[in-house]
């Protein structure tokens, strides 16, 4: 059955001048609208059946369509639903990665390093962060972009070491995406040849998926974690330029083997720099120090 | 819980290329060396559809295998997780399949006049 009028399959319509037979209008759920005609015996002579390459026909996107027939000419109106298939071959994650291109090139162009810190909850980030602001800020210019689902006390323990920071509360969110990064360095203004530390949310999985425009992610994993973090959540380590063990000073307390989280890291990503720490006793600080100051040199 | 918002990016790409037609069937591939659980999207993607040009639509997954190719010796092998270690006994794989996420089609129904 014809979808417009209800007029049968196999019925024949004849088109003509709308003031000798009678007419009918039908308007479309999008607003189009047709206007046809029928014989008074409703007797057709289009065929009304629908072929297969009929579906290949594309028609005029400026709606409404009147038609107006010619009496000399039969016209077509027919009406199905045609289904289109349209390759796409979209990348699911394209937006977030052109903004993320953008973000890079934002950061290129003011000489400025920009590092993505990950791991999951209570790894020591945030002290981590902190120490680091107060010992290089003397050197280099240090700002930060705080990621997490709630509460400023992230942004306020970093804003106390005199740095600037800009807290990004994601909500239910689970990662920060590129977006949010834009916007953060928006408000966050970094000057010319300086450091943006972004600190994402604690969450070993989905942070890995989404580029921000870092130059690098640095996974930091504490020994108070399983050794076999890495091979557990290998897509985030094998994201990571850098990995760093955090507070070695509680390994006499605990059952950590340093050594088997090292190989199963290197497994994961033989190419993953390693720096071993203390945030509170400042014990293996120096490698991490120089690690920074290096790419920082040569942004 | 990331595949929400994938689910929600997916939804918002089909959208936009449908133009405003019905969606009845998305294709999507997901690698299965990407972080990407198939059925969690599937789970979300009804919710993600409602109120869309999708709502109804049929959503087929692809899962795509890991390959990968060992920088030693060049062998390649299969891969179930985005790290492994080669017959030779080097870690260094180059993935070479299973990391998609993509859009592959999209069928549309539209009332032609």
């Amino acid at each position: 059955m014809c979808v417009t009028c209800g007029c049968s399959e196999d019925a024949q319509v004849t088109v003509t001048p709308l003031n000798e037979h009678q007419s009918h209008t039908h308007t479309l759920s999008d607003g189009t609208v047709i206007h046809h005609t029928h014989h008074d015996d409703h007797h057709h002579h289009h065929h009304h059946t629908h072929h297969p390459d009929h579906h290949s026909e594309r028609h005029p996107e400026n709606h409404p369509v009147h038609h107006a027939p010619n009496p000399q000419e039969t016209a077509q109106i027919h009406a199905d639903l045609h289904h289109t298939t349209v390759t796409l071959e979209h990348n699911i994650l394209a937006k977030n990665n052109l903004i993320a291109a953008q973000n890079r090139g934002w950061l290129k162009g003011r000489n400025t390093l920009a590092l993505n810190l990950v791991s999951s909850p209570g790894s020591g980030k945030t002290t981590l962060l902190t120490r680091t602001i107060t010992d290089l800020k003397a050197e280099i210019p240090i700002h930060v972009i705080e990621g997490d689902q709630e509460t400023l006390n992230d942004a306020r323990r970093i804003q106390a070491t005199g740095c600037r920071v800009v807290q990004i509360n994601t909500g239910t969110g689970c990662h920060l995406e590129a977006s949010m990064v834009e916007q953060g360095l928006n408000q966050l203004d970094p000057p010319l040849h300086s450091i943006v530390m972004i600190e994402n949310v604690g969450n070993l999985v989905c942070p890995a998926l989404f580029d921000l425009g870092e130059q690098a992610k640095v996974a930091i994993l504490s020994v108070t974690e399983g050794e076999d973090k890495p091979i557990k959540y290998p897509h985030m380590f094998r994201a990571s330029d850098v990995m760093i063990l955090t507070k070695i000073d509680l390994l006499p307390y605990l059952t950590f083997e340093v050594d088997r989280c090292l190989d199963y890291a290197r497994q994961v990503n033989p190419k993953i720099q390693i720096f071993q720490v203390s945030s509170t006793t400042g014990a293996g600080l120096d490698g991490w120090y120089d690690w920074l100051r290096s790419a920082w040199r040569e942004v | 819980m990331h595949e929400l918002g994938i689910t929600q990016n997916i939804v918002a790409i089909a959208s936009e290329y449908a133009a405003g037609a019905k969606v009845r069937q998305v294709s999507v591939e997901i690698g299965k060396l990407t972080a990407i659980l198939p059925d969690a999207v599937r789970f979300c993607f009804d919710v993600c559809c409602q109120g869309t040009l999708l709502e109804g639509a049929t959503l087929d997954i692809i899962e795509t295998p890991g390959m990968g190719r060992c920088r030693s010796c060049g062998a390649e092998l299969e891969m179930a997780q985005p790290f492994g270690t080669c017959a030779c006994g080097s870690h260094e794989l180059e993935i070479l399949q299973g990391q998609e996420l993509k859009i592959k089609t999209l069928e549309t129904e539209e009332l032609c006049v």
